[in-house]
């Protein structure tokens, strides 16, 4: 009886909101249905058909093979996993400067707190664009040319065409160092979830990390030696115009990936100082009457309660880093909005590559969301 | 009653969401094509909207006044005085590569007139058409002269800047492959950026066009420290555009074109075009300035409509001299944009 009264009640709202729902739907369906109309009216191409086409376009900078003979699709491809490599590598980096600078600024040291304020305010600022363009113009005003590269090691010439390092170059018997490398860390893995366990039962600790540690260098180290010969290197030479074979880091990329880390690392700092600030005084007085040290106090107090405040300002500043790197097409980094841009001036067919990023952006952010709330769920308070 | 006003209160997005719905039926109402042809919307609107680019010295780029100048912005004012009565009746709008052909198709702008390269399939299946060929260009190479290369095929290896959105950067990757040649193709999204990171030494060669490379050496210190090698490895035929599908617009602009190009070869110049008309004898320059015949009636307007052009900004000789002449920075020879009755391949439809 009360269920059904409560469904009568809430008919009208359920109503509503179909409506509502139909109505939006309707206008996305009339909004593309004259899009696509308008488009046809004046012979303008529509569609993705063009994708298998052969592109032709240059892009230089690539982690898959690539040459000009592909196709546009596959070339939007390679702009794509260059967006994705450049993303990540910042999101881990900048997690890693924020956090040093975000402790930085809570620091009881004088000169460490100011100066980690100083680089906040001054990153936060400034616009990406300008942080972006110094990073490049110093890369290359300070770099010599490829006939004066400097060289720190053997095998490593930096220049203005970017720093050139040895490709390592497996031999079969790397195998056997990879193998005793996982061999090792699984038993780290092991001993370390052991060590809780006896910590949690019997309150007392074990330094299982320092071993691990010893456990998994030492293993890899003997395998390495033990094993004939199970790594080479192909050196960059230098051979007309430039550099060839080797690796290379291209200063559009390290520009980009710098710019993208200082300035987001500013934001990660803010997230990082708020969260440990919010931790009341109590909570460290208390851990300090227990006897624990300053940075046991840090990691087993301080920090693990700070994350619950950080984390979900921090999936934002990700959310930010992932479209900021679309302004790589300034600084000449084919990312997936510089070489989309190109195929748009091959066909003009601006409405589909548009329609493309946005959807990548949007399932890239997703994904993110999707991780940082799953980990901020994971870290909350767990209630007893 | 209650549980709907209840639905409203609770929806308090419900305002934003109905901004959002007027704002949806506004850019269809917006979409739909429009029915008038352009000609007619201009005389309405008494002013010519012309896309421009964002600054190329010679062909269009603001003056020290903000005022646009050059060779594209000229033919957009021999256009207005034609149609408007007016040179000076024109909205600009500067427009990157990547925009320049949405722009005219979507009709925002009614002519782009921006180096814009007459290819097949902007032209079949980007709802533009091309009018007249105002400027044969072809791409090329700058390279600093200490770095020792004759010719374009030198530069195995090399890594070359280059703007995206362009046909130049598809014709540096057909380049190389042609001549089974490697090239490092850097592709930024100004040609600012692109040719400073030539200059900072990024790169060993800037590409673009022959005539834009000639106007960005002016502006270095040293413009003798870079040479353009000799290879022009494209043809990059340039001229202004229209929406596709309106016949009469694209004849009007096509016919005040030739109109300039038949001036020069009929010697009628800005300073004496009035004079040709009241005492030429020649009856094709009589027929043309509108002494005699009917050819306004042809594109729908009056008469005079070649004499105002002309008066407004020469022929197409001198509009040339103007921008890329012996006197400008620029200076560009006159080469394949000569008439063709000096060896060039300036060549107008007659005028009957």
């Amino acid at each position: 009886m009360s269920a059904l009264s409560d469904l009568k009640g809430r008919l009208p709202i359920i109503l509503g909101q179909t409506l509502v729902a139909g109505a939006v739907i309707y206008f996305a369906l009339a909004l593309f249905h004259n899009t696509q109309a308008n488009l046809e009216a004046r012979n303008i191409a529509s569609g993705y058909g063009f994708m298998a086409v052969e592109g032709g376009l240059p892009i230089n900078d690539t982690l898959l093979p690539y040459s000009p003979s592909d196709s546009y699709g596959y070339a939007f491809l390679i702009g794509v996993v260059n967006t994705l490599y450049v993303s990540a590598l910042a999101i881990v980096l900048s997690t890693l400067l924020g956090v040093i600078i975000g402790c930085a600024r809570v620091s009881t040291n004088w000169l460490v707190s100011r100066l980690a304020t100083v680089y906040v305010e001054v990153l936060r600022n400034v616009p990406l664009l300008l942080t972006l363009f110094l990073c490049y113009s110093v890369a290359l005003a300070s770099l010599p040319h490829p006939r004066l590269s400097l060289s720190p090691f053997e095998g490593v010439f930096l220049n203005n065409r970017g720093l050139f390092l040895p490709r390592p170059q497996f031999h079969h018997s790397f195998w056997y160092v990879a193998v005793a490398f996982f061999l090792a860390l699984a038993i780290s893995i092991f001993l370390v979830h052991q060590a809780r366990k006896m910590q949690d039962r019997t309150g007392r600790s074990f330094p299982a990390g320092w071993i691990s540690l010893a456990l998994v260098l030492g293993l890899s180290a003997i395998t390495w030696f033990i094993a004939p010969r199970p790594l080479d290197f192909d050196f960059a030479v230098l051979q007309g115009f430039n550099f060839r074979g080797g690796m290379v880091l291209k200063p559009e990329f390290t520009a980009l990936l710098s710019g993208l880390v200082l300035y987001t690392a500013a934001f990660i700092a803010e997230n990082v100082r708020s969260g440990i600030q919010s931790v009341s005084a109590g909570q460290r007085d208390a851990s300090k009457a227990l006897g624990l040290k300053p940075w046991l106090t840090m990691r087993k107090i301080v920090l693990p309660q700070a994350l619950r405040v950080s984390i979900p300002a921090t999936t934002n500043d990700y959310a930010s880093l992932v479209k900021n790197s679309s302004l790589a097409v300034a600084i000449g980094y084919p990312d997936m909005v510089s070489v989309g841009g190109t195929i748009i001036g091959q066909n003009d067919q601006a409405v589909e590559i548009i329609g493309l990023w946005m959807a990548v952006y949007l399932s890239i952010n997703l994904i993110i969301s999707l991780f940082m709330n799953w980990f901020n769920a994971r870290v909350q308070v767990v209630e007893r | 009653m209650a549980p709907i006003i209840n639905f409203f209160k609770e929806e308090f997005l419900m305002n934003r969401f109905f901004k959002l719905l007027l704002s949806l039926a506004l850019v269809m109402a917006l979409a739909i094509p429009a029915a008038a042809g352009v000609l007619a919307e201009v005389q309405k609107k008494g002013v010519l909207t012309l896309g421009v680019s964002e600054g190329v010295a010679g062909f269009s780029a603001p003056d020290s006044k903000g005022k646009w100048v050059g060779f594209d912005v000229d033919m957009g004012h021999a256009v207005a005085a034609a149609v408007l009565k007016n040179a000076d009746a024109i909205k600009y709008v500067p427009l990157a590569s990547k925009q320049k052909i949405v722009a005219v198709s979507s009709g925002q702008v009614d002519i782009t007139s921006r180096t814009t390269t007459w290819t097949m399939k902007r032209d079949a299946k980007q709802g533009v058409d091309f009018t007249v060929v105002v400027f044969y260009d072809g791409q090329g190479f700058m390279v600093k002269k200490d770095l020792g290369v004759k010719s374009a095929k030198d530069l195995n290896g090399a890594s070359v800047s280059v703007t995206s959105g362009t046909t130049s950067e598809l014709n540096v990757a057909d380049f190389a492959r042609a001549n089974k040649i490697k090239l490092e193709t850097v592709v930024f999204e100004s040609k600012k950026e692109a040719f400073n990171a030539y200059l900072a030494g990024r790169v060993d060669a800037f590409t673009t066009d022959m005539s834009q490379l000639a106007a960005m050496r002016t502006t270095t210190p040293d413009p003798s420290q870079h040479i353009i090698l000799p290879e022009m490895f494209s043809k990059e035929p340039m001229g202004p555009l229209v929406r596709h599908g309106d016949n009469q617009w694209k004849d009007l602009v096509t016919w005040v074109i030739y109109g300039l190009i038949e001036a020069e070869e009929k010697g009628i110049t800005q300073a004496n075009v009035l004079e040709m008309k009241a005492k030429s004898q020649d009856p094709v320059v009589k027929r043309m300035l509108g002494a005699t015949g009917d050819i306004g009636s042809f594109i729908n307007l009056d008469n005079d409509w070649l004499v105002r052009a002309i008066q407004a900004v020469g022929n197409y000789g001198e509009i040339y001299e103007r921008h890329f002449g012996s006197d400008t920075t620029l200076n560009i020879p006159r080469g394949n944009n000569n008439l063709w009755t000096n060896g060039g391949l300036m060549y107008a439809m007659p005028i009957r």
